[in-house]
């Protein structure tokens, strides 16, 4: 589904990806995991299109399509989602609003028709009780006023609003309670099929109990340097990160 | 707490008349002697500060006395032959006489602003005195020569012209009425190439320098008072510091009105080459006298690549007393030009003074990701005027400014801020924050707020806040509960109140600033 | 002589020779403060760009063009207005059509209206009701560095007249269809009274369009009086072509405990230069001025605001909003005046501008002038673009660019659209914001006239 290869990227001069590869199937759950600066954000942010800093190198694949070549709306189209770990606040713009035309740009892009208004708002209501969001949030403006915990349900409402193919979480559990975290980890399992893959960007080990990966990553200073099971980010809950640096400084000085 | 203090400004406890505590002072001294660290420094100075508040009981100004000293005086009045006198008794070269009698017509074609919101009585030019120096010999070899009364002046307002009190660590340039008086520290300076000199010294000795940059920044056309300044000016301080060089002091000017019936018509230029790096002091006091004082300044300041010129004022002239009577009318033109990329100016300004004050420092940021930033904490009392703000005119790209403009006003008196903020066409990304706060302490006095936004790019923001208010009650009862009485309670929220600009100040200036503040409001209190 | 005392010849001209003509058309209260209007036009001129207030507008080439005709004399000749149809005509309301500046006359009071309401014509009802129009005509219009407000004491004849008597409310609103029709240029000038007694309650939409591609200047003066208690609400849908001018001045006096509203909603025009005034003269009373501009072109929208605080415990909020495409230039100047004694004031005021492009230009002055201790005061002015974050987030979730940038837009714009209570007219708004934004809209729906040179 996704083939990331080599993947170098530039922020102001500075590199923060130094050739990442990666390559994920249809049905997995991969976890990118790394201490913070590592560069897991950006990742996220490449892959949904956001337009900063430059691609030095590098190549990512998609569905057969070369991925940097699509705006960031047709990718949604074809199916990325990026759940933000700082979704943003837009004062004005009724949630109601949001959803629907995001729906229904997606729909024509399939060649369906637009959603009615009566069958949209069933659909909301349906997909609220998914991530138990109140019903007022959804009369709000997008993000305005949410609290921490309600800006991270929104994101997977919005998520099982759309049912992309591959749904990208970058931190979706920083700043959750526990309840709030089960609330969320539990909608993100209610949408997996074995036609979908997700990658969850974690800097804990905690989401990952109620998440389970297939594949772990470690991320440190834009490189991937550990892969493996689900047993990986056990391993690392209990070592911590300096097992990883520790491991990855002997590497670069020996 | 996070500031970074230049190495040898920490000592400077001298500026402005610190005698009134002096015990404290010395003990400030040995302190900073026996190198303690900053910290250490810090709580001293918090019992200072609760010194300094139960210390003002009466808010009297300091120095307002008059030295009574042998005067070299051109009688009153303004016309060309003042002016050709003037140069004379300067040994100008003609190239400058030339200037003043141009400057001089400018003027004549000029009316007074009426811009601003003051009320400004009007101002008969023709009984003015537009050059007093006090008599001394033409050249000096040493501190010896100088007239003891002045230098006892001197002393009085806490400014040490002897060079062997090193501790202060700062070069002085101390101009009184017309002239100035002694500049020290010229030589240390000058071994790293600094030219730091009166401005009349720059004229004969540095004639290119002064010719090149001299009138680039305000020209003589500007306004009414810079044409005025530029006809008539008397002598002033004049800074230059070559490429690379960090000066490794603080330089300072300190201006005195002494004489009466004077006007004192000072310019400064300051001239930062590439990536150089200047903190630069400005103060000032006059006597009390029942007659308006006028005062005409320009300050120009040049700023080449990654160059950062800091300008820091206290102004402190003699506000005229409770009933209005008599003060310092302070018109005074301040603009600098941000020439080279990453250059920087940074203006720290706390007006205290005068009963009438007209003064906008200004930036104009032409260099590419240049920046301006403009602190500023200005007090009314009494029948005070004050129209004072910034300009921020950005041309270059990414270029940067932060205007922080506090105001106070108690008694009678009227406080403005007045501002412009420009993004011309090719500033893209260019970023501005204002934010313009008023105080109001009575219900008598006014404070106003007049921002003009002008905004031609769309790639640039620009963003102002302002609010104005009375001192918060519920702040005072929290501190009242606390045992802190209405009076100290209204000084402490002041003090907070002002602490964003006066953070920015070099640190001898802040206290200095600080307690200023206080004397200033004093009795505005109820 | 120069190009100010030019005007002032020619506008004083233009009365002297045709004072009889303006005068037998009109009320003789309204003749009665004509010539001292013509005096201090005289004195002030036009106002220019050393104006403190019109220091971003440039009025010259509007007033130096030539029209065919300067004011109105005659009663209108209706038939060309019958069948304008107003976006906003849907709505549940009372309508009148004004054409070029006149009311229908002749017919008296609206029909329909319920008791103790008067809407009609200005001058008829100064012959009507010489003790109420004589008890407020000419006594709030004041701005003594503005000629504009005596330049129409002088020249204008007619206008609309609104009467609430005490305690009447008025659900549906009033709806006042200001168009503007002839087939050569022509300056307009109208005189507007509102009177709402103690208690009373009155919703007013004004709408103004032209109908022809003609140069149009309109200046207009508006008084309003709101007694102790009562409500007004005032908004303004301005939707004119790039050759036609609007100068509005609306004074609005509000007494003890009063409400006011006034909004400002301006999708196309050439010029517009809105001055709204409201003094609070009562203890309590409260008033909110609203405003959003959308401009394209070469448009230029000036919104000027002044807010005075004569009275202690009263509340003011200001807030403009607009959007700046293309070459169009746009100016805020919003004074909050707190007078002495003006205690526990609460005021506050907001400008933000998004430039759309680069050629686009923004002009913003929002001012406190403090004379009270006990208030709290605040403003704030922001010139940006839209938000980056927000519109890739919008993106993130499939929306292509351009609608994101519309949504933007819109949502934008929402925070003024917001304040309008009734829902019908609320979402009418909505709607012609939405088409403004996509560009769907032009000066009227009906509009087949290119008038975009």
């Amino acid at each position: 589904m996704l083939q990331i290869v080599n993947l170098k990227v530039e922020i102001e001069g500075k590199e923060i990806l130094k050739g990442i590869s990666l390559n994920v199937k249809k049905g997995e759950i991969h976890a990118i995991m790394g201490p913070n600066g590592s560069g897991k954000s950006t990742l996220a942010s490449v892959l949904a299109g956001k337009d900063f800093g430059d691609i030095t190198e590098g190549k990512i694949t998609y569905m057969g399509k070369n991925l940097l070549e699509m705006a960031a709306e047709d990718r949604s189209k074809e199916g990325i989602f990026l759940g933000f770990q700082y979704p943003t606040e837009i004062p004005g713009v009724s949630m109601v609003n949001f959803m629907k035309t995001a729906l229904n740009e997606h729909r024509k892009y399939r060649g369906l028709e637009p959603l009615s208004s009566s069958d949209f708002l069933k659909l909301m209501r349906e997909k609220k009780d998914l991530v138990k969001i109140e019903s007022g949030l959804t009369n709000r403006s997008v993000n305005e006023g949410f609290s921490g915990g309600e800006k991270k349900r929104n994101e997977i409402f919005q998520m099982a609003i759309l049912e992309p193919k591959l749904a990208i979480l970058d931190e979706t559990d920083s700043g959750l309670d526990i309840d709030a975290l089960r609330i969320v980890a539990n909608g993100v399992n209610q949408l997996k099929t074995p036609e979908n893959a997700t990658i969850v960007i974690t800097h804990y080990q905690r989401l990952l109990d109620y998440i389970i990966p297939d594949v772990v990553h470690v991320l440190y200073d834009g490189k991937i340097v550990k892969t493996g099971g689900k047993e990986l980010a056990v391993e690392l809950e209990k070592k911590g990160y300096d097992w990883i640096k520790k491991d990855v400084d002997i590497v670069s000085y020996g | 707490m996070q500031r970074v203090y230049p190495k040898f400004c920490i000592f400077v406890c001298y500026l402005f008349g610190l005698n009134t505590i002096n015990g404290t002072i010395t003990g400030f001294h040995l302190l900073a002697l026996g190198g303690l660290r900053f910290n250490t420094m810090r709580e001293e100075m918090g019992k200072e500060q609760d010194k300094l508040i139960s210390k003002v009981t009466s808010g009297e100004y300091k120095y307002g006395f008059y030295t009574d000293i042998d005067l070299d005086i051109i009688p009153k009045g303004l016309n060309e032959d003042v002016i050709k006198q003037i140069s004379a008794k300067k040994q100008e070269p003609d190239w400058m006489l030339e200037f003043r009698l141009k400057a001089y017509k400018a003027w004549l074609g000029k009316k007074m602003p009426e811009w601003a919101h003051l009320n400004i009585p009007e101002i008969n030019y023709q009984d003015i005195v537009y050059y007093a120096a006090p008599k001394q010999k033409a050249t000096m070899k040493s501190l010896d020569e100088v007239d003891p009364l002045l230098l006892d002046t001197f002393n009085k307002l806490g400014i040490p012209l002897e060079e062997q009190k090193r501790l202060t660590g700062v070069a002085v340039d101390a101009v009184m009425d017309s002239v100035s008086v002694k500049t020290t520290f010229k030589e240390t300076l000058a071994e790293l190439g600094i030219i730091f000199c009166s401005f009349s010294e720059a004229v004969r000795e540095h004639p290119d320098l002064v010719k090149k940059y001299m009138g680039t920044v305000v020209p003589y056309t500007d306004n009414y008072f810079a044409a005025l300044n530029s006809a008539v000016f008397s002598d002033g301080s004049f800074c230059y510091i070559p490429k690379g060089v960090r000066c490794p002091m603080e330089l300072s000017t300190y201006f005195r009105i002494n004489a009466a019936h004077t006007g004192q018509f000072e310019r400064t230029l300051i001239v930062a080459e590439d990536d150089s790096y200047v903190s630069y002091l400005e103060g000032c006091t006059a006597p009390m006298r029942d007659e308006h004082q006028l005062h005409a300044a320009i300050v120009e300041i040049i700023v080449e690549k990654n160059a950062e010129v800091k300008y820091s004022t206290v102004q402190n002239w003699y506000p005229g007393d409770k009933e209005g009577k008599g003060g310092v009318f302070n018109f005074v033109t301040k603009r600098g030009i941000c020439r080279g990329e990453n250059s920087k100016i940074s203006w720290a300004q706390v007006e205290t003074g005068s009963a009438i004050t007209w003064k906008y420092p200004s930036c104009i940021l032409r260099g590419d990701n240049s920046t301006g930033e403009f602190y500023s904490v200005a007090v009314t009392n009494n029948h005070q005027q004050a129209d004072t703000g910034t300009k921020m005119i950005h041309i270059g790209k990414n270029t940067r400014s932060i205007i922080v403009s506090k105001g106070i006003s108690a008694g009678k008196s009227q406080n403005s801020y007045r501002g412009l903020v420009k993004m011309l066409k090719n500033a893209s990304n260019a970023r501005n924050f204002s934010q313009c706060d008023s105080l109001l302490l009575g219900d008598e006095c006014g404070a106003h707020t007049f921002p003009y936004i002008e905004v031609d790019n769309q790639t640039s923001i620009v963003e102002h806040e302002a609010t104005t208010s009375k001192i918060g009650e519920d702040q005072i009862f929290y501190c009242n509960q606390r045992g802190i009485s209405n009076e100290d309670a209204v000084r402490l929220i002041v003090n907070g109140y002002a602490k964003e600009v006066l953070n920015k100040l070099p640190m001898e200036f802040a206290v200095e600033a600080q307690k200023l503040l206080e004397i200033s409001l004093e009795g505005s209190v109820g | 002589m120069d190009n100010r005392e030019a005007t002032i010849k020619r506008f004083s001209d233009l009365l002297r020779d045709n004072r009889n003509r303006i005068e037998k058309n009109s009320a003789g209260l309204l003749n009665s403060f004509r010539e001292e209007a013509i005096k201090q036009f005289a004195e002030l001129g036009l106002p220019d760009r050393k104006n403190e207030s019109y220091k971003y507008t440039n009025l010259e080439p509007w007033f130096n063009a030539n029209y065919k005709s300067y004011f109105v004399p005659e009663a209108a000749d209706f038939r060309a207005a019958e069948n304008f149809k107003c976006e906003v005509t849907d709505l549940d309301s009372y309508n009148l059509v004004l054409l070029n500046g006149f009311p229908p006359r002749y017919n008296g009071i609206m029909a329909g209206l319920p008791e103790g309401i008067w809407v009609g014509s200005l001058t008829e009802a100064a012959e009507r009701y010489p003790g109420i129009v004589e008890k407020h005509y000419g006594k709030y219009a004041h701005n003594g560095k503005d000629g504009l407000i005596p330049l129409n004491t002088a020249l204008a004849s007619d206008g609309v007249f609104v009467y609430m008597e005490k305690g009447i409310t008025l659900h549906k609103p009033i709806q006042i269809i200001n168009l503007v029709h002839s087939d050569g240029d022509m300056f307009v000038q109208h005189r507007n009274l509102i009177i709402v007694e103690d208690n009373a309650e009155l919703p007013i939409i004004v709408c103004d369009h032209a109908l022809s591609p003609q140069k149009f200047l309109t200046n207009a003066v508006t008084e309003v009086y709101v007694g102790e208690n009562a409500h007004f609400d005032i908004l303004r849908v301005q939707n004119e072509h790039n050759n036609a001018a609007k100068l509005t001045h609306t004074f609005i006096h509000q007494e003890k405990s009063s409400h006011a509203v006034s909004n400002n909603i301006t999708l196309h025009g050439g010029l517009v230069r809105n001055s709204t005034y409201h003094r609070l003269n009562g203890e309590g009373a409260e008033c909110n001025a609203f405003g959003l501009y959308f401009t394209d072109r070469w448009q230029h929208v000036d919104n000027f605001v002044s807010i005075d605080h004569a009275s202690p415990n009263c509340i003011s909020n200001q807030l403009f909003k607009g959007v700046l495409d293309d070459y169009a230039t746009g100016a805020f100047n919003g004074r909050i005046l707190v007078n002495k004694g003006a205690q526990k004031t609460l005021a506050y005021q907001k400008n933000n501008t998004i430039l759309l492009t680069d050629d686009a230009k923004m002009d913003s002055k929002p001012q406190l002038e403090i004379y009270a201790d006990d208030v709290k005061c605040s403003h704030g002015a922001t010139i940006g673009q839209l938000d980056e974050d927000a519109l890739f987030y919008l993106r993130s979730r499939g929306i292509d660019k351009n609608e994101a940038r519309l949504m933007l837009m819109f949502g934008f714009a929402r925070e003024v659209i917001d304040n309008i209570h009734t829902e019908a007219l609320r979402e009418r708004i909505d709607e012609l914001v939405l088409k403004r934004l996509r560009g769907e809209l032009s000066r009227c729906t009906t509009c087949t006239i290119n008038c975009d040179k």
